[in-house]
């Protein structure tokens, strides 16, 4: 299974895990995992999904989560999970 | 399973230290695109090119896209054109209808250089190399994207002294030729000794004849990195920055091996090597000359610049070596003066000189590489800085190299402007006394002895 992870930061505020997740569950996309904090006001949090099961492919999830994202304010990025995979285990 | 942790530290590489992939090269034999007309040579070679890489840069975008890492370049480098264009070519301007044929290609399929405009010349030159060499200044003035490289000597052969007294001209006519852009074309051009066949780094890079008919090799970088990983160690010992330097070359490369092996996958394309270098951009904190300041030295240039820049090299290479499967190229720390912020800054205040520099390149990548020198510099005073570094590479059984400009119309302490990644240079001086009798002599330096090591 191919797994992306979904990172978003920025200021905090009211829904900004409910607008990401509605918008992954009218994608068919699944969440894994999810972990979040707030260091100094500042929302951070990290996402392991599956995105097989979308119609949308990769780049137009990416763009339109970017959007969701700005509409509220914070920075989304999603990443396939190879890139820390890689970087991090042996 | 990946922890937020782990996910912040490679997103603050990317997004504050500069982590790029530096360059995907694809790498093209036009072996099969020899003829004895002209006319045929050149539709092959474009046909070739535009049908293998059609699909180079968009495959790059999407890579970079998903894993959200730059790629900053795409680029081809192709067998050397003395050997492709020999059967066809019978004057310079076969050679240069050559050169706008692989301009135009790469124009094309939209990648920023492509190199192997190159003739390997180490121990003698055919009839057609010598053609080649002597159109570089006008091919490299009526292209863009073209870069040059000549190899004129190496461990096993020798120095090809004929070569590099044509070498020194050679580089003043380009000089000259693109003197309208602060001699541009020199940029474009480097002088080789020991030149590997799998280099994806510009200028210097040509598909080698050892190398399969496409190959994808990748360049890492990441001078950022390596400096805010040590930033974290300050008035550590030695054996704490070697092993941070290690730890975070290995994590760089992982990237590029990545990279490397997706852009494989998806272009069916078999992948060649990993480059393990460290190459600066004129950006801020992209810097060579800044990691070697934050390992000591209060200026590059200072005593101490030389063994800083061993182990920053040889670490890195140690920490690499284990992130890839198959490594090659240039592979070692590239101090290119233009490029690099730190280098500008130490060789405008006089605290990097070009005998400084030179020792400098006996223990890291390449060599005297984008050093602007006066426009008045004689073309057998630039022949001996070519031998000088020539001896360096067949000596130590390594590849050193030669990218130096003679600004026509400026003197030491006026600026060169080159644009984009190859940056801007202040205008060095060069040692006066001539070495004109010593070029002029003609033939070899023989091959060195390979036992007896002092």
């Amino acid at each position: 299974m191919k797994k992306t992870i979904i990172t978003v930061v920025g200021k905090d505020t009211v829904g900004i895990i409910a607008n990401i997740c509605t918008y992954l569950a009218q994608n068919n996309v699944n969440i894994l995992d999810i972990s979040q904090t707030i260091i100094q006001e500042y929302f951070n949090m990290m996402m392991i999904v599956d995105m097989q099961k979308s119609e949308k492919g990769f780049d137009v999830l990416a763009e339109e989560l970017e959007q969701v994202g700005a509409n509220m304010g914070v920075i989304v990025k999603l990443q396939r999970e190879e890139i820390f995979d890689k970087m991090h285990r042996i | 399973m990946i922890n937020m942790f782990e996910v912040n530290e490679t997103n603050q590489m990317i997004e504050h230290e500069n982590l790029d992939v530096r360059t995907i090269t694809l790498g093209i034999s036009l072996l099969d695109c020899c003829d004895s007309d002209i006319n045929e040579v050149n539709r092959k070679i474009y046909e070739k090119i535009t049908g293998l890489a059609k699909n180079l840069v968009s495959t790059g975008k999407e890579i970079e896209r998903e894993f959200a890492v730059p790629i900053v370049n795409k680029r081809i480098s192709v067998t050397p054109i003395a050997l492709v264009g020999g059967a066809a070519c019978k004057t310079e301007e076969d050679f240069v209808s050559i050169a706008q044929t692989l301009d135009r290609a790469a124009k094309e399929v939209d990648v920023n250089f492509i190199g192997g405009y190159s003739a390997l010349v180490s121990k003698g030159m055919t009839k057609a190399d010598e053609l080649l060499i002597r159109s570089i200044p006008k091919a490299l003035s009526v292209t863009e994207r073209v870069c040059s490289s000549v190899n004129v000597g190496s461990t096993k052969t020798g120095i090809n002294m004929d070569a590099i007294a044509l070498m020194g001209q050679i580089v003043k006519d380009t000089a000259e030729y693109t003197k309208e852009k602060d001699s541009l074309g020199c940029a474009k051009l480097v002088i080789f000794c020991n030149a590997p066949d799998d280099n994806p780094f510009m200028a210097g890079a040509f598909h080698g004849v050892t190398e399969p008919d496409a190959v994808i090799h990748v360049g890492v970088s990441g001078p950022g990195v390596v400096r805010h990983a040590l930033s974290q160690v300050r008035g550590e010992n030695f054996e704490v920055l070697c092993e941070t330097i290690k730890k975070t070359a290995f994590k760089i490369t992982r990237v590029g091996q990545l990279v490397a092996q997706e852009a494989s996958k998806r272009l069916n394309i078999p992948f060649g090597i990993i480059d393990l270098s460290l190459a600066p951009t004129p950006a801020m904190g992209d810097s060579v000359a800044e990691i070697l300041e934050e390992i000591g030295l209060e200026m590059v240039g200072a005593p101490g610049t030389t063994a800083a820049l061993a182990l920053l090299n040889d670490q890195v290479k140690k920490g690499g070596i284990m992130a890839s499967s198959y490594v090659g190229g240039l592979s070692g720390a590239f101090i290119p003066v233009s490029e690099d912020r730190g280098m500008i800054d130490a060789a405008t205040e006089g605290a990097l000189t070009l005998e400084k520099l030179e020792a400098m390149t006996c223990v890291c990548s390449v060599g005297l590489d984008m050093i602007a020198i006066p426009g008045d510099t004689k073309a057998s005073t630039i022949s001996g800085i070519i031998a000088d570094e020539a001896a360096i590479g067949m000596i130590n059984q390594k590849t050193t190299a030669v990218r130096v400009i003679p600004v026509v119309g400026k003197k030491v302490g006026d600026k060169a402007e080159f644009g984009g990644l190859l940056g801007y240079a202040p205008v060095m001086p060069v040692n006066q006394k001539s070495c004109d009798a010593f070029i002029h002599r003609g033939g070899r330096i023989p091959a060195p002895i390979h036992s007896f090591k002092n």
